[in-house]
Parts: C-alpha cells; sequence; structure tokens
C-alpha cells in the first residue's frame, strides 16, 4: 500500500528556532533551491515517519503575513495556494506574546495550525510558565512543548500534527480574533457583500478576505479584481467606504486600528497563560551585549573577528588550496602522459581542466568562510555587527549587513557575493552584489604589483594603496548612484530584532556550509565549463598558424648542434651547455607561444580593440592580457608574461623591465592599474552575479557598468596625467 | 517628546507611531504600540540605531525611526 502523503509547513518568527526544529525533522534529507520567480530560499525535505511521506517545507522566517516583504509574500501564498495539509508554528516560548501575532494571523487563514513552543528549557530556566491546556482551549488548536536543538518533543510534535492533518476538525468562527464593534461590523458588512456578489469561483474564506480588504491588501485587492471582474470594483469600492468611516471614528487608518486590536488580543490570551516568577535571574545575553556592543570596545572586538574571518578564510584556506592546485597537476600530469596529442588533450587540459580548476580551488575558502558566518548568524553576532555598521553603511544608502559581504570582496568577489544572502531586502542584496567587485580582489595584487613596480618604483606602495582607495570610493558613489536611480525606493525599515545570543548547533553549521559549497560546485561549474571552453577556443584556434618562422625546426636545429657539442665536451662543460641549450629553446618556444596567441582568434580581438585600449594608454598586448583576464585575474600576469617575451613564469622583475622598453609610460601603467581596478570581474564572479541576482539582465549590467566605468576612469587618469606633465 | 530623546536606561510609554504607512505598520507588528511600555536598553557605538526593549525581547531600530514615536516617560 502506497503511504499517505502528507505536506506539513513550518511557519514561525525569525529565530524562534524553525530552521533548528526543520534540521532536526529533516536531517541531510534537504533539498535547499529558490521559490519560483524570487532569491528567497526555499528548504524542504521528504521523511517517512508514522507509515506516512511527510514532505516537510520551511518557510521564510517572517514576523507577519502582511504583504510587505518577499518573505511575507512568499509564506503567505504558499499557505493561501499550496493548501499544506497542516500549518505548524514554531513559537519561541521566551518570546511570546510577540509570537502569537504571526499565531494569529495563521489562524485567521482557513488552515489547520498547532503550535510548537520551543525552546522550551531555556523558558523555565527564566522563570516562565506557559499554560499550554489553557493556551489550547482559549485558541482551540493543539500545542505541543518542543526543544528543537536537544530533539526533545519532535516526534510528538509530527504525531499531533498528523493527526491534526488527518481529523476533520472545522475551524470554528468564533475562536479566531473579534475585532471591536465598529471593526467587526464593517468586516461582516463586507463580508456579505462579497458573499452576495456574482462569483465562479472565491479562492478564499470570504471573511480573511474582507478584513484583508479592510487592511488595504494590494495583493488581495489584485486578486478580487481577477475573480470578480467588475464585481470587484464594487467590492473594493466598498471597503474603500468602510476604511473612510473608520478613519473618520478612531482617527487612524484600519489597519493600524486592527493590528492594535489583536495585540489586545494577545494581551487577553497571556494574561491567562503566562506567569513569571518574580524572581530576577541574571540574563547572560545581555551582559554578553555589554561587551560586544560596548560604545568603546565594540567596535574593535568587531574588527578583530571580522580579521579573523578575513585570516581563516585566506590564510588557513590557503594550505587545502595548495593541496588542490597540486591534486589538480597531477590530474593534468596523468592526462597529459595517458591521453595521445590531439585536439581533445588541449581542450581537456588547457581549457577544461585549467578553467574549471582555478574555480574548484576557491572551495576552501567558500567552505571556510560560509562555516564563519553560520556562526555569527548562528550565535546571533551577526544582527549585531549589524547594529555596529549600520550608520557607515546607510551613508550608502545600505543596510549595516551589508558591511561583510563588501570586506569580503578584498579576497575574493566569489564568496563575497555569496555572502550577500544574509541580507534581507532583495534591493540590498543586489546593490551590493553589484558594488562588490569595486574592492580590489586579492587576485588583482600582481597585476599592480608588477606595474606599480616597474614604474612607480619608489612610491609603488603609495600608488597601490591609492588603487584600493578608488575602489572604494567608486563603489561609494556607485551606491549612491543606483540608490537614487535604479534601486529606488524608500529604506526598508532598519527595525531589526537583536535575538539572544545561543550557542549554535554544529549539526546546523555544517548543513549550511555544505548546501553552499554544492550550490557553489554545481551551479558555478555548469557556467565556469562553458566559459573554459570558450576561452580556449578563441585562444587555441586558429590551427594553421602561418608562423613568421618554423620554430620547431629551429628548435630541432639547436637541439642538434647542441647536442653535437655536448657529445664532445667534458661532464663538468657538459652540465654548461645543456643549461645553455635549454635556455635558447624555452625562448624560441615563448617566441612561438606568443606568435601563437598574436595570431589566434583572442590576439585578432585584442588588435581589433586595440583602437579601444589605445585612447587609454594600453597597447594590443595589453589589451589580450585585459581580455585573458576575464577568465581569472591572475592570468593577465602570465599572459603579459607570454606576449613580452619574458617567459610565462611569474618573474615580475623581467616583465617589468619588457614593460618599460616597449614604450608603456607610467601614465598608461597606472591607467592599466584603474582599468585592472575596475573591469569587468571574472568569470567566476559572473557567474556568482547571476546565480545569486537570479537574472541575467543584472548580469549584463554588472558587465557593462564595470567595463564602462573602467574604461572612463582609465581615460580620465591617462590623459589628466598627461596634462598634468606627467608621462 | 520623542522615543529619540530618551536617555539610555530609562523606561517610555509609547504614545503615538508616526511615519511613512510601511514603518508605522511594521513598528505596530512588532509590538511597538500604543501604551506599550519600552526600555532604552543603549545607543550603537556611533550613537544610530538605538537598542530597544518592548514585550521582553530586544529590538533595534534608527534614530531617525525612532524620531517618529512621540512617547511619555515614566518615572
Amino acid at each position: 500500500m502506497q503511504a499517505r502523503q502528507l505536506t506539513i509547513a513550518l511557519a514561525g518568527n525569525p529565530n524562534s528556532g524553525k530552521t533548528t526544529v526543520f534540521n532536526t525533522l529533516t536531517g541531510t534529507r534537504q533539498k535547499v533551491g529558490n521559490w519560483p520567480g524570487v532569491t528567497v530560499e526555499k528548504k524542504e525535505g521528504t521523511i517517512h515517519k508514522f507509515d506516512r511521506e511527510l514532505k516537510i517545507i520551511d518557510l521564510p522566517g517572517t514576523y507577519s503575513l502582511t504583504p510587505f516583504s518577499i518573505e511575507e509574500i512568499v509564506a503567505r501564498n504558499f499557505i493561501l495556494e499550496e493548501c499544506p495539509d497542516v500549518v505548524i508554528d514554531i513559537i519561541d516560548a521566551s518570546n511570546l506574546e510577540r509570537s502569537l501575532y504571526l499565531a494569529t494571523q495563521l489562524r485567521e487563514i482557513d488552515c489547520k495550525v498547532l503550535f510548537a513552543l520551543n525552546m522550551a528549557d531555556l523558558t523555565r530556566s527564566r522563570g516562565i510558565k506557559i499554560d499550554a491546556e489553557k493556551l489550547s482551549e482559549l485558541l482551540d488548536l493543539p500545542v505541543v512543548f518542543t526543544i528543537g536543538n536537544k530533539n526533545k518533543g519532535i516526534d510528538n510534535l509530527l504525531k499531533k500534527a498528523i493527526e491534526l492533518a488527518e481529523s476533520d476538525h472545522n475551524i470554528i468562527q468564533h475562536r479566531k480574533v473579534r475585532y471591536s464593534k465598529d471593526i467587526e461590523k464593517s468586516i461582516t458588512l463586507l463580508q456579505s457583500f462579497i458573499e452576495d456578489q456574482p462569483r465562479s469561483s472565491l479562492a478564499y474564506n470570504p471573511r480573511w478576505t474582507a478584513i484583508k480588504l479592510m487592511e488595504d491588501d494590494q495583493i488581495v485587492q489584485k486578486r478580487i479584481r481577477q475573480q470578480f471582474g467588475a464585481g470587484g470594483e464594487k467590492i473594493i469600492a466598498q471597503s474603500e467606504v468602510q476604511r473612510k468611516l473608520l478613519a473618520d471614528r478612531f482617527d487612524d487608518d484600519a489597519e493600524i486600528i486592527m493590528t492594535d486590536e489583536r495585540y489586545g488580543f494577545i494581551a487577553g490570551i497571556i494574561k491567562e497563560v503566562y506567569t513569571t516568577s518574580t524572581r530576577q535571574r541574571v540574563d547572560l545575553s545581555r551582559n554578553i551585549d555589554l561587551v560586544l556592543t560596548n560604545r568603546f570596545i565594540g567596535f574593535p572586538i568587531f574588527l578583530l573577528l571580522i580579521w579573523g574571518m578575513f585570516q581563516l578564510t585566506f590564510s588557513l584556506g590557503a594550505y587545502p588550496m595548495g593541496w588542490i592546485e597540486n591534486g589538480i597537476s597531477i590530474f593534468s600530469s596523468l592526462i597529459n602522459s595517458v591521453l595521445p596529442a590531439g585536439m581533445l588533450k588541449d581542450l581537456l587540459l588547457d581549457g577544461i581542466i585549467a578553467g574549471v580548476g582555478s574555480v574548484v580551488i576557491f572551495l576552501p575558502n567558500i567552505l571556510i568562510l560560509f562555516f564563519c558566518i553560520a556562526l555569527f548568524e548562528d550565535t546571533g553576532y551577526m544582527s549585531r555587527a549589524a547594529f555596529l555598521m549600520d550608520k557607515i553603511m546607510h551613508l550608502i544608502g545600505l543596510h549595516g549587513k551589508s558591511f561583510i559581504p563588501m570586506l569580503m570582496g578584498f579576497g575574493c568577489s566569489v564568496p563575497a557575493i555569496m555572502a550577500t544572502r544574509t541580507l534581507e531586502s532583495e534591493k540590498d542584496r543586489i546593490l551590493t552584489i553589484l558594488i562588490t567587485p569595486f574592492m580590489s580582489c586579492s587576485a588583482r595584487l600582481p597585476i599592480y604589483i608588477v606595474f606599480a613596480g616597474a614604474f612607480f618604483a619608489e612610491q609603488a606602495g603609495t600608488v597601490i594603496f591609492s588603487i584600493y582607495l578608488a575602489g572604494i570610493v567608486i563603489a561609494i558613489i556607485s551606491g549612491r548612484m543606483f540608490r537614487s536611480t535604479l534601486l529606488r525606493g524608500a529604506d526598508a525599515p532598519f527595525v531589526m530584532e537583536l535575538p539572544p545570543y545561543r550557542i549554535p548547533m554544529a549539526k546546523s553549521l555544517m548543513i549550511h556550509m555544505w548546501d553552499r559549497s554544492k550550490m557553489f560546485l554545481r551551479k558555478m561549474g555548469g557556467i565556469i565549463l562553458i566559459g573554459s571552453i570558450i576561452i580556449w577556443v578563441l585562444s587555441a584556434f586558429p590551427k594553421n598558424i602561418n608562423y613568421s618562422q618554423n620554430y620547431s625546426a629551429r628548435i630541432a636545429g639547436i637541439n642538434a648542434a647542441y647536442n653535437q657539442q655536448i657529445a664532445a665536451e667534458s661532464p663538468q662543460q657538459k652540465t654548461i651547455l645543456e643549461k645553455k641549450r635549454d635556455i635558447v629553446i624555452a625562448e624560441i618556444e615563448r617566441a612561438g607561444k606568443a606568435e601563437k596567441i598574436e595570431k589566434s582568434y583572442m590576439g585578432k580581438i585584442g588588435k581589433m580593440l586595440a583602437p579601444v585600449f589605445e585612447p587609454i594608454g594600453i597597447d594590443w598586448r595589453g589589451g589580450v592580457a585585459l581580455l585573458t583576464g576575464f577568465i581569472a585575474k591572475e592570468i593577465v600576469v602570465s599572459t603579459l608574461g607570454v606576449l613580452y617575451a619574458t617567459g610565462d613564469s611569474v618573474e615580475s622583475e623581467a616583465l617589468g623591465k619588457a614593460l618599460q622598453s616597449s614604450g608603456m609610460t607610467g601614465m598608461g601603467a597606472l591607467s592599466m592599474m584603474v582599468f585592472v581596478l575596475l573591469y569587468i570581474p571574472c568569470l567566476a564572479t559572473v557567474a556568482a552575479i547571476k546565480k545569486e541576482t537570479g537574472s541575467s539582465k543584472w548580469m549584463i549590467f554588472s558587465i557593462v557598468y564595470s567595463t564602462g566605468i573602467a574604461w572612463m576612469f582609465a581615460f580620465l587618469v591617462y590623459h589628466a596625467g598627461r596634462l598634468m606633465g606627467f608621462s | 517628546m520623542q522615543l529619540s530623546d530618551i536617555k539610555e536606561g530609562s523606561r517610555a510609554i509609547i504614545n503615538h507611531v508616526g511615519g511613512n504607512a510601511a514603518l508605522r505598520r511594521r513598528l505596530h507588528e512588532m509590538g511597538i504600540i500604543k501604551d506599550s511600555e519600552v526600555y532604552i536598553e543603549k545607543y550603537a557605538p556611533l550613537r544610530d540605531p538605538i537598542e530597544l526593549i518592548v514585550k521582553g525581547y530586544h529590538i533595534s531600530l534608527r534614530v531617525g525611526e525612532a524620531q517618529e514615536i512621540s512617547v511619555k516617560t515614566v518615572k
């Protein structure tokens, strides 16, 4: 027999321990994706228990179901449209009064609800007593105590949920929230008005619809217009009349009065079920906060923690990065020795392994970074960080939480962009994603070192510092500009809960870390793979190049000549000669490579683009290097090495000399650095932007904007410098 | 008197919540409603935002948002 299928939705306030309960229920059998059309995370998991197949859905954490934020819309729509068999409202028992606000709203929708009074242990230790039976009786729904992080009461919760889902429990009207006489009168009037309208079918319960119309709910109004046609306009007009009536009587908007009355209703319940012992206990969380958000040491501690996170991510991460790198090179040489020479081998080695390999090595960074972020979030420190930084970030029109992704941008834009997931508002998220690439990532540093070292020997440090600073300034200006144009709209209210500090659960941290990494490997893999192949094709084709000279013949000739000499010499001389031979051959090979790049499609594109780079003082070789920088910024220096005849090892001094003798000027070098700072981020970053904004539109915008800005500033720097008499 | 005028470590009773509709509604939903008591726990090191205790939990608002809330002081 097929097991019965039930859908259970978990609703609740943020920080109510909802995710912990979800993790305890589903363990590793959970699937993380996005809700359709929005970038809000959707988590679900299917488990088999009590002979049933239970599909458990973690709704976004919300304080209410008014459709103001995407999370609230997503949660409400799921309950209204998908009609889960039962909704479990996870309530932080120590925060009962505010939690009941969402609960009353759930109660008003026609769905089967039960309460999980979570963190029951914490409540007891704080001297709070909740009369669950009374609460159950007052609201006419089952109430269960749970301790999510200790797996207590969870089985009982599931059992009760199944019982409720399979019962033909009718939701009794009079157990719902009652409003004051005037409001009830308006609701009843509107309700019967709705019921009288000719209609095909009414999706939602008429009383709920009436309440929502009284609250000026835009989404319900839209639905009414769709469903009732002309009748809909009449209903809405009627609701306007009632709203006006109440506004006149109470001297305030109906939705505000109704919110107040719900809290009044809640206060009545609290009085009956909630008792707290008068004994004042030490509030540990408050004491921790006295230190961590202290006026004098709050910031130093914050900076120390962020510095620690940065160090862990990029310094500790460097070790496994090295191992992965070694692993990839072992794998490459294995393939090199196994496969016969040919196109397939080139594609595999120079295209796929080189391209995908250059991204896979970020995995340790991502793992460590997300471990740290999960730690900050789960302990409750993240909201304190936002509390500390908000004043500063608000200057750019951003939320305090944007600070962490932007800072991570100095290490690597990929994890930085992924870290924007901690931002609740979509606009803040997109804005932060757009400006984070201007934080100069660590892969760009070697480029600055080469150019600043060669052209500004004494002031190299100052020049590089100024480049970093320029990035920050341009990020701030861009941020302000976007905020007042593309991403306009009132700032989301900052109103943010500062939850008590909690000890994080290892299981949650692991799940969080693993989810991110999986997403990184899977989704990035696709785009990076395709991108790598394209770039490889551009640099490896056309195959039949008309070389200016026959390099292999020359190499063979030189080889033969030296070998003849070597054979005649003493053993001592032999080694010297062998070295000499190798140097000469390497030089010719490099020249051959340079010509190959020059004549490849990539080189041709570079030369074609020469007119674009010429006004900013960069020659075609610089242009080609910048193009290859799209795969990864690390490649820019090695491409330059090949093109400027200094070998593809990253010997910055030799390269610097070659750059100087090639006719590049100091202003050209500065312009190059500015361009590198600002232009199109690497392939992995572009993939991350697409993934996190959920649209190609923003990805393309970011590419065009950053490259346009880069060219503009490079041009300004180059010509302003020349006008001022620098060369 | 506005909520932003209240000193750290004192109490106040909410009189009226102003501001734009979205902010008002959000504050109301979080339990900052007429006649409820708030405790000003602290100001952030840069004097913005403010941390309050209301209905037994901690919440932070920007000073600009607190300016929209008129209060009565309590002894």
